[in-house]
């Protein structure tokens, strides 16, 4: 049995007239990995800080661990949000950060921390202000792993971080997640990176929740038809279409649903080429419409 | 790992590959799910998907309390599955290409003989 950890409905956050966070229904399920994904300005850090009491939302239910999270200290202390640029006192170097890091969170483990900032070379005499961009993540990076809360929220995390540093947060994250299961949000534009790592996925785009599924279903449902044009119209025919490009006689078709047997060797048949659509891909796809907008090719499913 | 592909089917093939290759032989036990996650860097969950497949398919079977093991006819029952698919898997789409450059069947039988030999 699954428990819900977060369960929000009809979650929205306004700015003046602007809404950032539209009516939006969702749960968390305990001890699973989210990928919270969408373009920038598309309202992610917006959930994330209403999950973690920062800010409050104008409308809707919110339940984080059976209560409203602001003002509920017992709620708090289950919770981590590591922002895209963490804010610490000036006179702090990272040693201090890491030494007040187990008065917020009762299931830091101080020896996972040092490992870490041994994997990440991270200078911990240092102030904050005189580290590098990446070592200012990877502060951020260690205290989210290290604090084991039950909730913890990345929100872009590695701004800096070059490939090896990105690989060793990837890594020590699964393996610590598989000894010590929690519920993991994470919020990138490196989606292609972290794919294989998330076990559900929300995308969300001007401020609305555009898709609620499982990874493992999303993977490799949608594909990109190529070839002529007349027999790639005749392929997707009877489908659900989310991306069409074309130059000349020849066409380039997105589309929705798995293929099967059949269809490939019909596919090959037609002389098409069979794309397989990456969810970097396919966020791109169903988040970029407005983008190639007034374009002739533009179409999109209903 | 192929994208085309939902990963959970990928891991259950790495497996039955794996049994008729003789790697893991009959009786012999797999790799955990948390083994596949952290080797092939997915999530747990998907891992366990995959493990799932292949018990619903009786190529492994749980241990209480110790884990997964080949179960015996394994491996017989995987080469008759894939037996079964080689036509529409393999044949199909080399007929077509054959077809496409003009090879008759009777010089893609002298290709496929000339290819083993090499090989």
């Amino acid at each position: 049995m699954t428990r819900t950890v977060v369960r929000a409905s009809g979650l929205t956050k306004r700015y003046g007239s602007f809404t950032a966070v539209d009516a939006v229904d969702f749960t968390l399920e305990e001890n699973r990995i989210y990928g919270l994904l969408g373009r920038n300005g598309a309202g992610k850090t917006t959930v994330m800080q209403m999950l973690t009491g920062q800010i409050f939302p104008n409308d809707g239910e919110l339940e984080v661990f059976g209560r409203t999270p602001a003002e509920h200290a017992d709620v708090l202390r289950r919770l981590c949000f590591i922002a895209e640029s963490q804010r610490y006192p000036d006179a702090f170097n990272a040693a201090h950060v890491l030494k007040a890091a187990p008065w917020f969170f009762e299931n830091w483990d101080a020896a996972f921390a040092d490992r870490l900032v041994h994997d990440f070379r991270l200078p911990l005499k240092r102030y904050i202000k005189k580290l590098s961009r990446g070592q200012l993540s990877a502060v951020g990076v260690i205290v989210g792993l290290a604090s084991r809360a039950p909730l913890t929220f990345f929100d872009e995390p590695y701004l800096g971080l070059d490939a090896v540093a990105r690989q060793i947060f990837y890594d020590r994250l699964l393996e610590d997640y598989t000894e010590h299961p929690r519920t993991i949000v994470l919020s990138t534009h490196l989606i292609d990176e972290v794919a294989n790592l998330l076990e559900h996925l929300l995308i969300i785009d001007q401020g609305r929740i555009l898709l609620d599924r499982d990874a493992d279903e999303v993977r490799g449902s949608a594909t990109t038809v190529a070839g002529g044009r007349a027999a790639v119209e005749s392929f997707v025919a009877d489908r659900a279409v989310i991306g069409r490009e074309g130059l000349g006689g020849l066409a380039s078709v997105t589309i929705d649903g798995r293929l099967d047997r059949a269809d490939r060797v019909r596919a090959a048949e037609l002389g098409l080429e069979l794309a397989p659509v990456s969810l970097q891909q396919l966020i791109v796809h169903l988040t970029g419409a407005d983008l190639r907008a007034g374009t002739t090719e533009q179409e999109v499913a209903a | 790992m192929d994208e085309s592909r939902p990963i959970f089917i990928q891991i259950a093939e790495q497996v039955e590959n794996d049994i008729i290759d003789g790697v893991l032989r009959e009786d012999e036990q797999i790799p955990s799910t948390n083994e596949f996650a952290t080797f092939f860097r997915i999530n747990p969950a998907t891992a366990l998907k995959g493990v799932n497949r292949l018990v619903d398919d009786g190529i492994v079977a749980k241990r209480r309390g110790i884990g997964m093991f080949v179960t015996p006819g394994a491996r017989d029952r995987l080469i008759e599955r894939r037996r079964a698919d080689f036509a529409t898997e393999y044949i199909r789409p080399l007929i077509i290409e054959a077809e496409k450059l003009g090879i008759d069947i009777d010089e893609l039988a002298g290709l496929l003989r000339a290819e083993r030999i090499q090989s």
